[in-house]
């Protein structure tokens, strides 16, 4: 086999562990790939980045390509994501002085009950509250719309949800421009070391298995590269499983740790992996398993019907039509491309291509290739579920 | 008069903006001069990129150099262009720009000339790049690219000739102390400490400085 030599964009966020880990530990090389991985400043320079041809593939926010297959946002390109990087893996914290009024009020901050926590934070709320999310289009702003509209805060006009880059996300709040933040790890407990924020909830607390970042490429790249595609995708599903193994969480925080990565001490960036949390700054500690997850419950596979749930929530909020918007969400999550390149060898593989998004509560053993794939709880916080084939909703 | 090219300019014009166009256009036919925002922290740079853009034409031009409440600073000012370096993380914070969530806004979308692809590559590897409000003629917009993608692209030099000298500057410094680290534990002199770190590069199929960065490396764990 011939080593082939791809480009690929990140993001310096834990979530970028599988791309790093792809190039670092050596799962590109198995598949006869060397991973040249660029760090990109912004979410919408490594969208760009990839849209131009600057790199061949990227770590994404799963909207992303939805949002552009819906014409939304300041870009023409066209998207393919073909596998799910990360599921989970969100943060959601409050300003010092809101954790004040929500302690003053009782709450117990236990990391866990989304409506105890979004009553408690909209009692605690004089306005409108003001939150941080890192891009217009991401699973932070979708969770964030979805979890206080279900508890009676009109979104989005009842809150201001400001896009503030991950890293510059402790310093706005410091700054006291935003009471509240959604953003991926490290940067919640970074605003934590800082000593101007407290942790609330994990993103999985709000919807139990959502799709956090997707490998995306261009639009037409996997169908005129399928080999390398498939190299790809298998590459970064070895490195998954890998990373979902607890021995490897202390080798990978040290590789996120150097400079050339995320540059963020590996003890604050095992916190996210090991789901062990730091939440305040008077050192309150809380754990949350399965925080962020690779591997487990068939992570990697993008179900259409994950795609089509963000498609029909950008529609409701921008006004586009729901059924011309779910069908074109969920020609983006490419399954089918998946499926090409694990198929009949490492992975097991789902039969259907979409679920019943937020129907399953404990771990469910469902029809697949060799019988014996375990998908893992997605229970959205409020019970309900979302029917890709039917939406009401 | 709009020229028949405006719309390819224009990449996103959602249903719900689509409807305000007209009043865009008349703003932008009767508008003389172009109104631009340059995003820019960096003072110095600020004012080359300023005297670039006067050159090429007479604009009314803004520099912003605050990351905080970015977007909300540029809807006050209502640019008709937006030129921000892509290296800055704040760059998303325009994003927010492109969704116009407010009637009061103007819609703005990332510059892409579909008659050039050639112009948003250029201007995505010199490191710049452009929102530009609804509406506006190309032939309004390229100059101010070129000019900006001219001028990024002049900093993008200095930046990897800075770091080159740099890094040079770095290599020399380990050279020299693991000149001085063999000249003491050999009693040989400085050419030929600089002679054995050569050969042993040499032979070894290795970068003198990684020979010499291996030895000083060495010589700090021992004392």
């Amino acid at each position: 086999m011939t080593v082939q030599t791809l480009k690929a964009g990140f993001i310096p966020l834990v979530d970028a562990a599988p791309l790093i880990a792809a190039a670092e530990i050596g799962f590109a090389e198995e598949e006869g790939l060397k991973l040249d991985l660029v760090k990109a400043p912004s979410w919408s320079t490594l969208r760009d980045m990839l849209a131009v041809g600057q790199i061949d593939a990227a770590h994404m926010l799963s909207p992303v390509p939805v949002a552009a297959a819906l014409g939304l946002g300041g870009v023409s390109a066209r998207f393919d994501a073909v596998s799910v990087l990360s599921v989970n893996g969100n943060v959601v914290g409050v300003s010092e002085a809101l954790a004040g009024r929500m302690r003053a009020q009782g709450y117990g901050f236990d990391f866990s009950d989304a409506v105890a926590a979004g009553e408690a934070l909209i009692a605690a709320t004089d306005g409108r509250l003001r939150i941080g999310v890192p891009f217009p289009f991401s699973m932070h702003a979708e969770l964030l719309y979805y979890w206080l509209g279900a508890l009676g805060l009109p979104a989005p006009q009842g809150i201001d949800v400001r896009t503030v880059p991950p890293p510059l996300m402790a310093e706005a709040m410091a700054a006291g421009e935003i009471d509240a933040f959604c953003v991926g790890e490290p940067w919640g407990s970074i605003a934590v070391e800082n000593g101007v924020g407290t942790l609330l909830l994990p993103g999985a607390a709000i919807w139990g298995f959502a799709p956090e970042k997707v490998l995306a490429v261009r639009h037409g790249w996997a169908d005129d590269q399928p080999d390398m595609t498939s190299r790809l995708i298998r590459a970064l599903w070895r490195a998954g499983r890998w990373l979902s193994q607890p021995g490897s969480r202390e080798l990978i925080a040290d590789v996120l740790a150097r400079r050339e990565y995320l540059n963020v001490s590996s003890e604050i960036l095992e916190r996210a992996l090991t789901g062990a949390f730091v939440i305040s700054a008077q050192g309150d500690r809380r754990t949350r398993d399965k925080f962020v997850t690779f591997y487990d419950g068939a992570a990697n596979f993008p179900w259409r019907s994950q795609a089509a749930w963000i498609g029909q929530r950008l529609a409701e909020r921008m006004g586009l039509d729901r059924e011309g918007a779910i069908s074109a969400a969920k020609s983006v999550f490419r399954s089918d491309v998946y499926r090409q390149a694990l198929s009949g060898q490492l992975a097991d593989l789902p039969g259907a291509s979409e679920k019943l998004e937020g129907a399953i509560a404990e771990p469910t053993e469902v029809a697949s290739a060799s019988g014996t794939l375990i998908l893992q709880p997605d229970r959205f916080f409020d019970g309900q579920t979302f029917d890709p084939s039917a939406p009401q909703r | 008069m709009i020229g028949p090219g405006w719309r390819q300019v224009i990449l996103h014009c959602s249903i719900r903006l689509a409807r305000r166009l007209v009043p865009v256009f008349l703003t932008s036919i009767m508008a003389d001069t172009l109104s631009i925002v340059v995003v820019e922290k960096d003072r110095d740079q600020a004012l080359l990129i300023v005297d670039s853009l006067r050159a090429s034409g007479d604009h009314e031009i803004f520099v912003i150099s605050e990351e905080a409440g970015l977007a909300r600073r540029i809807s006050e000012r209502n640019p008709d262009i937006v030129l921000v370096d892509i290296a800055s993380p704040s760059r998303d914070m325009l994003e927010e720009l492109t969704l116009a969530s407010s009637p009061m806004e103007r819609p703005v979308a990332m510059f892409v000339d579909r008659s050039d692809q050639g112009l948003t590559k250029a201007a995505i590897e010199a490191g710049v790049s452009a929102y530009v409000v609804d509406g506006l003629q190309p032939d309004r917009i390229k100059p101010i690219i070129d000019a900006a993608i001219a001028r990024f692209h002049m900093f993008h030099q200095v930046r990897t000739e800075l770091a080159q000298t740099k890094r040079a500057l770095q290599e020399r410094k380990v050279i020299d102390r693991a000149k001085g680290i063999l000249m003491k534990a050999q009693g040989i002199d400085e050419d030929a400490a600089y002679a054995l770190l050569r050969k042993t590069a040499m032979a070894q199929g290795r970068k003198i400085v990684d020979v010499a960065d291996a030895l000083v490396t060495a010589a700090g764990l021992l004392s």
